[in-house]
């Protein structure tokens, strides 16, 4: 079972609150993770990668651990926290304006 | 109803328009671009919600605004149809490349004069069709026109508009490619006109397979051939559905008239004190009778000298008359946007428009005095009027 942490524009979208949580076919990357939230909530498509090439939205994050893995492949693997469910995969919006 | 920078507010009164309910924000913190009723059935609202951050979404109401789902999405309905998949398609718009549908257009002009590709950023316009309410068009940005058959659910672009030969010489404007105006002829089915930022207007007769630009008289001093063929940045149209060869147009500067549905523009600009600005509408009445604000400059997007006036013409351009009585006269650095001015269908027409300062105003005597609505609201994008009876 993996946690993800929406940020609250996506809550509100989603409808759901703090915390989702999403069994996952295989093995945990990034890729995955945003296959299955899309798959369960799919008012989501388009709100965190693109339809089309499923980029990443330059001003969306991913945080796991401590770590900012946007820059990442989609297909690196998660830590072992997150597959345990210890540790929530963040989706974050970027910072922006002054 | 207002769209907003940080939300969507539905203003409503009875017909005197002095006693208002406001209701909202709807969509609380998303840029709000525009909201508007189908004529075949009022109850039927689709709204543009957007963000930097999180892209393009659309909404829609089947009982006049009080409650909104994205289409496909039915609240309490499955998120997936018997096959598994996810049914959430209504915020997915695609450039269409196929060679068998549209040209494989893919880059336009940008800034610097190189050949930029051609990027989905926001839905600026939805133009519900005048007798389908599950019909209804989306002009966006980058510039391309959408259309949707099945309220809102899945979108399809009408290739052949952005397949056009002059599209790779199609550039932005300072707010973007949009493509912002969408006029239904109520007369001719067949007949859409829509205009971009900063490639002109365009229009076609066979129900969008094939384009024309009808610029011809526009005369943009800041374009390398200020009588080009497109280039020229429009910044609104409007058509009164009793008359609907006859459009008006707010130019980035200049007001323009066509008697000939586009086909030639002349200048009906005449006394204004300045004649930038972005929205243009016309009385609901008295197809001749037209309402501008006028703006600084394009560098000062303010009244001016600090005064909040709209411009009516009633006898279609030229000659304008002033209309301050209610609006503030000194100390008012605001902007209204192209969207943003509305009129009702009432006996004595009301005129509506808000402002980037969070103000929208209502004159119910088409013009003569004005009060505000609301003076506090987030910065307004869009008025759109729905007059029920």
């Amino acid at each position: 079972m993996i946690r993800v942490v929406l940020p609250h524009h996506l809550r509100t979208l989603a409808r759901v609150g703090d915390e989702v949580q999403l069994d996952l076919n295989g093995s945990a990357t990034i890729r995955s993770v945003l296959d299955a939230l899309e798959q369960k909530y799919p008012m989501l498509q388009g709100t965190i990668r693109d339809h089309g090439t499923f980029k990443r939205r330059p001003m969306v994050r991913f945080f796991v651990c401590g770590e900012d893995l946007s820059l990442e492949s989609p297909d690196t693997p998660l830590p072992e926290a997150i597959v345990a469910g210890r540790e929530p995969f963040f989706i974050m919006g970027a910072i922006a304006g002054g | 109803m207002v769209g907003t920078r940080k939300g969507a507010f539905v203003l409503t009164s009875d017909g005197k328009r002095e006693d208002w309910k406001v209701d909202g924000p709807h969509f609380a913190g998303w840029e709000m671009y525009h909201l508007k009723g189908s004529l075949a059935d009022p109850n039927r609202i689709y709204a543009s919600q957007t963000s930097g951050w999180f892209g393009q979404i659309i909404q829609r109401s089947d009982d006049g605004g009080k409650t909104w789902f994205q289409p496909g999405l039915a609240p309490g309905e499955p998120t997936t149809g018997p096959d598994g998949m996810p049914k959430g398609e209504s915020n997915k718009f695609a450039y269409d490349v196929s060679p068998e549908t549209g040209k494989p257009l893919t880059t336009h002009m940008w800034y610097d004069g190189t050949q930029h590709p051609w990027e989905f950023k926001r839905v600026w316009h939805l133009e519900p069709s005048l007798t389908d309410p599950n019909h209804v068009y989306a002009g966006v940005e980058d510039a391309a026109l959408f259309e949707s058959r099945d309220g809102g659910q899945n979108w399809k672009e009408l290739p052949a508009l952005r397949g056009h030969e002059s599209g790779p010489r199609w550039q932005p404007g300072a707010g973007g490619m949009c493509l912002h105006t969408v006029l239904l002829d109520p007369k001719n089915p067949q007949r859409i006109f829509i205009a971009i930022s900063a490639a002109g207007a365009f229009r076609t007769d066979d129900g969008g397979k094939s384009w024309k630009p009808i610029n011809r008289g526009l005369r943009s001093q800041y374009i390398p051939d200020p009588n080009a063929e497109v280039g020229h940045c429009v910044h609104h149209i409007a058509m009164h559905p009793a008359r609907p060869n006859v459009l008006f147009m707010q130019k980035h500067w200049d007001i323009m008239r066509s008697d000939d549905a586009g086909d030639s523009w002349r200048e009906v600009s005449g006394n204004l004190p300045t004649d930038f600005g972005f929205p243009i509408d016309i009385h609901a009445h008295e197809p001749d009778t037209i309402y501008v604000v006028p703006i600084k400059s394009d560098s000062e997007h303010f009244p001016l000298d600090g005064k909040l006036r709209v411009y009516r013409s009633r006898s279609g351009g030229n000659e304008w008359e002033e209309l301050m009585n209610g609006l503030p006269q000194k100390d008012c650095y605001v902007n209204v946007l192209r969207d943003a001015m509305a009129v009702d269908s009432l006996d004595s027409c009301g005129i509506y428009f808000g402002t980037t300062g969070g103000q929208v105003y209502c004159s119910p005597d088409a013009g003569n005095s004005w009060k505000p609505i609301v003076r506090d609201l987030p910065a307004v994008l869009s008025v759109e009027v729905q007059t029920l009876k």
